[in-house]
């Protein structure tokens, strides 16, 4: 039987905006008066979601509202979102840094907060004196600190300056020794917000691999991070937040897509849109429209398994364009290429020249997907230059699904073993 | 308590008791406590020559200059105690309560960084402080039994420990700090959100050492005015240090007790408060 471990219902944090003076004496003093006659505090009913960019009319903003969550023991959970949607004033309640405004929550067993490394660290004094001191503050008894002692100076590989004071150290030193102490915590639940994004990536692997052995061990670990590759490789479940409510809790990868597609701009027929950000772009030409086509020439956002595709391309060209060459990348929910694409002539990559005015192009792929979600990243560019004209990223989405095209050749397993299917020839022979 | 049936250690609610002082989760951070103390004592001398003989130094040149300025020039009276004693004592007395005090009162705010990062019973720090200038004194202590064998031997002055009462003298001294905990916590509650107390208590403590019969007796005064000042604790607690280091002084019992009841009182309601304000300080800091 699993058992709970962590439960939160209906928890919300509400945050006055604006600075602390003479107007908020007059809201505590409000809050106050309804207190003393048994009242419900009355800026609870006020309080906008908390979306950033968006001017509001009130001074109260949820930064977390109706957030329900139940997390099971052994569970390795990542929170994903934007900036700003709610997942360190989360981490910071749970951590008790901070009390919830309504709602509650219920812990078993003995919690770690990482929202920092090197929490408590005194510049004076030496590297040995803040392993204790750092530790002590993160809940350690003296006693559990002496015995690890070696193996935190091991791991935080900076043995040599162990007696020196830290203000001395290089700041990828004090991270690695902040870090081992953090890592050598012995508790059933570890909550870690965004603090491997230091250090070099010898030492972010170490780290990775620390959490993974945390994990492993059967504890409970709660994960914030913008990187969604370390969110993946480590975590079992996932949750995406916005704006200060919980979207979705589920597997990793699904999560991790919900919250890619999230927002997602492009419009029903391939157009894209006008406002769209184009970084690269000259504004010789402008690419209008993307379509992913299935076999019976229709656009789709979902191909069947093995089905043969084709990418149909809408191009504006304002001026003469000569020796160009428009690439294709397919990409997979991270944004990470897995293919790329451009025209050939005999082997050879070949440019071309277009003259203005709109012209169609149409792609035709021989590429067995597996089962996934994909993005498709075009751009054209001078052949010899290779100066970009235009460029548009991870606008077009599409799935491929498990159901085979031709109806008896499904895909059979839960789980998708890459992206890309050769086509192989296996051949036996017994020797 | 159905949550701790169902095997939970924590539950956080919107409101939850205020009664709740967690003497219990303190005593879990004892090592804690030990460490930030170690720290407040090694970490303040680095990069120094003189070192830890600063903690001399100050009392030493301010009891000059008070023996100087008070007894000498203005001729106040020392209530037939040595002006050098006199002063030391008042002067290392005063100046662990006003640590004490000025030291826990900026908790929250000087350490919002740590707070708002790690969870560990607020008090720890506040408590560390006291504990730090609990040792600070004890190490002035050899001080003024320099200065006191000084007066004895060489002075040949006539004072003499009252032994019978020897036994108050760490009650008198825990309890300044407590005094001084006390109002500092309480003042660190109110300054999280509005720091105007900053600003008041920065010269309030200045004032206070005149209002405390730290440079004069409070004999000085006529009877009324001193049962009046007798209901300050810094007052009831230093004459009766000085009465019972020197056999000069003025020692009240009765007013011992009620200082020390109203002091509990003090810190009990101050810890209610501070235990509220730990809360969610972090989003008014």
């Amino acid at each position: 039987m699993t058992r709970t471990v962590i439960e939160i219902s209906n928890l919300g944090k509400q945050y006055r905006l604006g600075q602390i003076g003479t107007g908020s004496i007059a809201d505590d003093f409000k809050k106050w008066w309804y207190q003393v006659r048994g009242k419900e505090n009355p800026f609870l009913k006020v309080g906008e979601e908390n979306d950033r960019s968006k001017a509001g009319k009130s001074d109260y903003v949820w930064a977390l509202r109706d957030v329900n969550l139940r997390v099971n023991e052994g569970d390795v959970m990542g929170i994903i979102g934007k900036n700003g949607a709610g997942k360190s004033t989360l981490l910071k309640i749970l951590s008790r840094t901070t009390a919830p405004t309504v709602g509650e929550y219920k812990i078993r067993g003995r919690v770690a907060s990482l929202l920092e490394v090197g929490t408590g660290f005194h510049p004076d004094l030496s590297g040995r004196e803040n392993i204790f001191l750092n530790g002590a503050i993160l809940g350690m008894k003296t006693q559990e600190i002496r015995a690890k002692f070696d193996e935190i100076v091991d791991f935080s590989g900076v043995e040599r300056y162990i007696d020196t004071p830290v203000k001395r150290y290089s700041s990828g030193m004090y991270v690695r020794l902040a870090f081992a102490v953090a890592a050598h915590l012995d508790p059933e639940i570890l909550i870690v917000d965004e603090v491997l994004a230091v250090g070099d990536q010898e030492f972010q692997d170490k780290c990775l691999g620390k959490m993974k052995s945390v994990s492993a061990a059967g504890r409970t670990v709660l994960f914030v991070s913008h990187n969604l590759v370390s969110i993946k490789q480590l975590c079992t479940k996932a949750v995406f937040m916005k704006n200060g409510t919980l979207k979705k809790t589920g597997a990793t990868t699904e999560i991790i897509e919900e919250y890619l597609n999230d927002g997602n701009t492009q419009l029903q027929d391939g157009t894209i849109p006008e406002d769209m950000l184009r970084q690269f772009a000259t504004g010789d030409a402008y690419f209008r429209k993307i379509e992913v086509l299935n076999l019976s020439e229709q656009m789709v956002s979902e191909l069947a398994f093995n089905e043969p595709f084709k990418v149909k391309l809408l191009l504006e060209v304002l001026k003469p364009l000569f020796n160009v060459m428009i690439n294709i990348n397919i990409c997979n929910t991270l944004g990470e290429p897995i293919a790329f694409a451009a025209e050939k002539k005999d082997s050879v990559y070949a440019a071309r020249s277009f003259e203005p005015g709109y012209h169609e192009i149409l792609v035709e792929f021989d590429l067995n997907l597996l089962p996934s979600n994909y993005k498709l990243t075009v751009g054209i560019s001078h052949m010899k230059s290779g100066v970009t004209i235009d460029w548009v990223e991870g606008v077009s989405t599409f799935k491929v699904g498990k159901i085979s095209y031709n109806m008896h050749a499904d895909y059979p397993w839960d789980s998708t073993h890459g992206y890309v299917e050769p086509v192989t020839q296996w051949n036996y022979s017994k020797k | 308590m159905s949550h701790k049936e169902e095997g939970w250690d924590i539950v956080v609610k919107q409101k939850s008791s205020s009664f709740n002082l967690n003497i219990r989760e303190i005593w879990g951070y004892k090592d804690l406590i030990l460490l930030l103390v170690k720290r407040d004592i090694t970490s303040i001398y680095k990069q120094t020559i003189l070192g830890p003989l600063w903690m001399f130094v100050q009392p030493v040149f301010t009891t000059a200059i008070y023996t100087f300025t008070f007894s000498y020039s203005a001729k106040l009276s020392t209530d037939g105690i040595p002006p050098v004693l006199f002063y030391l004592i008042g002067q290392v007395f005063w100046t662990y309560f006003a640590d004490c005090l000025n030291k826990t009162a900026n908790t929250f705010v000087s350490n919002a960084s740590v707070f708002g990062k790690v969870y560990f019973p607020r008090l720890v720090m506040p408590i560390s402080v006291v504990i730090s200038n609990l040792l600070k004194l004890g190490i002035q202590l050899m001080l003024l039994i320099a200065v006191y064998l000084f007066v004895i031997l060489i002075l040949k002055q006539d004072i003499t420990v009252q032994w019978k009462y020897i036994l108050l003298l760490p009650f008198l001294v825990v309890f300044m700090g407590v005094f001084g905990l006390g109002l500092g916590i309480l003042f660190s509650s109110y300054t999280t959100k509005y720091r105007d107390f900053t600003f008041l208590l920065g010269f309030a403590v200045q004032l206070l050492m005149f209002g405390s019969c730290v440079v004069f007796p409070v004999t000085m005064y006529s009877a009324k005015i001193q049962s009046f000042l007798m209901f300050n604790p810094v007052v009831a607690y230093l004459e009766a240090i000085k009465f019972v280091l020197t056999g000069h002084g003025h020692i009240s019992l009765m007013y011992i007790l009620v200082d020390t009841i109203a002091v509990a009182g003090l810190l009990f309601m101050a810890m209610l408060k501070f235990n509220k304000t730990e809360k969610s300080f972090m989003d008014t800091v």
